[in-house]
């Protein structure tokens, strides 16, 4: 996975992100290459979600620019739906549609928005299902599935539109510990098959396993940057110490 | 006098369905609409909004039998005359629509934002994602907001009878209003109760079959 020289996929450059008058992320950037696992970690509220969300074009920014594979991507809707079927996302709460099966949820974006062929995307939509073990699934409806099925099939749904680069929000965040770990599975075979991803995560366990490189936020700013093994076994700032203890726990 | 409460029945029937009809055909865009439009709508726009709005309230807010006479003009103008029940449709459909117009706002505003924002996470044009999304998935309040106006209309089309609009409500005034025919004005009465029984019953017997979200 170590190949220098590899093409810049997504750029956030020079950002600035305000609710209101609440700065999230001033003048921030990140790239993220191709066939790269970058991990965000930091404390609730350091804007790591915020990061994704502007890279699919879900939030304004009032500074800064991104860009897609160097293409500079603006607020009209039709260069952001282009850009927005190449980066899938996956959410906290799944956001299936309710009134939808399985499988018309997983085909709705392939067919409606890309207009390939129906029979082709069911082919495949099916086949991914079988993958993540959901294939007798594909009739029901979400609110007959677990959380971590929901979350499984969502993931389904980004992978159906071909995307080059995957986001995770939190994704095992309202999951229960059990059913944490079939989602980080699914992504981890993902990983392992070379795809890009930007996963915004508070298992670290995870992210230390996953990650090719990880980014610590705090406050709207990158305030350590490396490779997993840099950050979780010799963090080199004072912050991200004090982060990392607070997942360990100590008899007293 | 079967005759004349099975003509009453179909007329008030014929005027109900083909306004809530015609009602939809304009409320339902102007919902869609003022959903779309609103400030944390997907294409938010504060003066059409406004202007929406504003239309809307001051037509909900002048009383039907008040709105009967007013259109009078319009409706002469558009059907030929301004009584009977083909003519009173005019008015039950402006009053009808701005109605519906605002239960389908409700009810299209009930879907989740966070599903509103997988689809633009997808790429979805605003086209497939007012179909697609916000029409599909609201369509149990949809139904349910059909029942509801269905309901209204039949008793709007029954006050209708006053200018003699036709229908059971026109029976019910004639007869029992003005003749003092106590029993035709029960009957009558009894007729549009179970008519709205039935409208009630079957509007919420179909929205639970279609709601998916329930669990069975």
């Amino acid at each position: 996975m170590s190949e220098n020289k590899k093409e810049e996929i997504i750029k956030v450059n020079h950002i600035t992100k305000r609710y209101d008058d609440n700065s999230v992320l001033e003048d921030f950037s990140l790239s993220v290459y191709e066939g790269e696992v970058v991990v965000i970690v930091g404390p609730s509220g350091c804007g790591k979600s915020t990061i994704l969300r502007i890279m699919n074009g879900l939030e304004p920014i009032q500074k800064g620019e991104v860009t897609y594979r160097g293409e500079k991507v603006d607020g009209k809707l039709g260069s952001i739906t282009r850009i927005r079927e190449k980066v899938g996302m996956v959410f906290q709460s799944y956001e299936l549609f309710p009134h939808k099966t399985i499988l018309q949820n997983v085909m709705l974006a392939p067919v409606l928005v890309q207009k390939r062929d129906k029979k082709e995307v069911k082919e495949e939509a099916l086949q991914l299902l079988a993958r993540v073990g959901l294939a007798e699934k594909k009739d029901s409806y979400p609110r007959q599935l677990s959380g971590g099925q929901k979350q499984r099939v969502a993931i389904v749904r980004a992978l159906c539109m071909h995307p080059e680069v995957l986001l995770f929000d939190e994704v095992t965040a309202a999951l229960d510990p059990e059913m944490v770990r079939e989602v980080l599975e699914v992504i981890l075979s993902l990983a392992k098959e070379g795809k890009t991803m930007v996963i915004v995560t508070h298992e670290m366990a995870f992210a230390e396993a996953i990650a090719d490189r990880v980014i610590f936020l705090d406050a709207g700013q990158i305030e350590e940057e490396g490779t997993a093994e840099e950050f979780f076994r010799h963090p080199k700032s004072e912050r991200a110490k004090q982060f990392l203890n607070s997942f360990t726990y100590e008899k007293k | 006098m079967f005759k004349m409460l099975a003509d009453g029945t179909w007329d008030t029937l014929y005027m109900v369905l083909i306004s809530t009809l015609l009602g939809y055909l304009i409320g339902l865009p102007l919902g869609t609409l003022l959903t779309v439009t609103d400030a944390d709508g997907i294409r938010p726009n504060k003066v059409l909004y406004k202007i929406l709005d504003i239309i809307i309230n001051i037509t909900r807010s002048i009383p039907f039998l008040i709105l009967l006479i007013l259109i009078m003009p319009f409706t002469k103008a558009i059907v030929g005359k301004s009584y009977g029940t083909t003519a009173t449709i005019v008015p039950l459909t402006v009053a009808a629509a701005p109605l519906i117009a605002r239960m389908v706002e409700s009810s299209l505003k009930e879907v989740d934002k966070g599903v509103i924002e997988a689809a633009f996470s997808m790429g979805a044009g605003y086209f497939t994602i007012i179909w697609k999304v916000l029409v599909t998935e609201a369509r149990t309040s949809l139904l349910v907001g059909v029942t509801i106006a269905l309901g209204t209309i039949l008793g709007y089309s029954a006050m209708a009878g006053v200018i003699g609009g036709g229908g059971l409500g026109d029976i019910a005034i004639r007869y029992g209003y003005y003749r003092y025919e106590t029993g035709i004005m029960i009957v009558t009465v009894a007729v549009l109760v179970i008519l709205m029984q039935i409208l009630q019953w079957v509007g919420m017997l179909l929205s639970r079959q279609i709601d998916k979200r329930r669990k069975s």
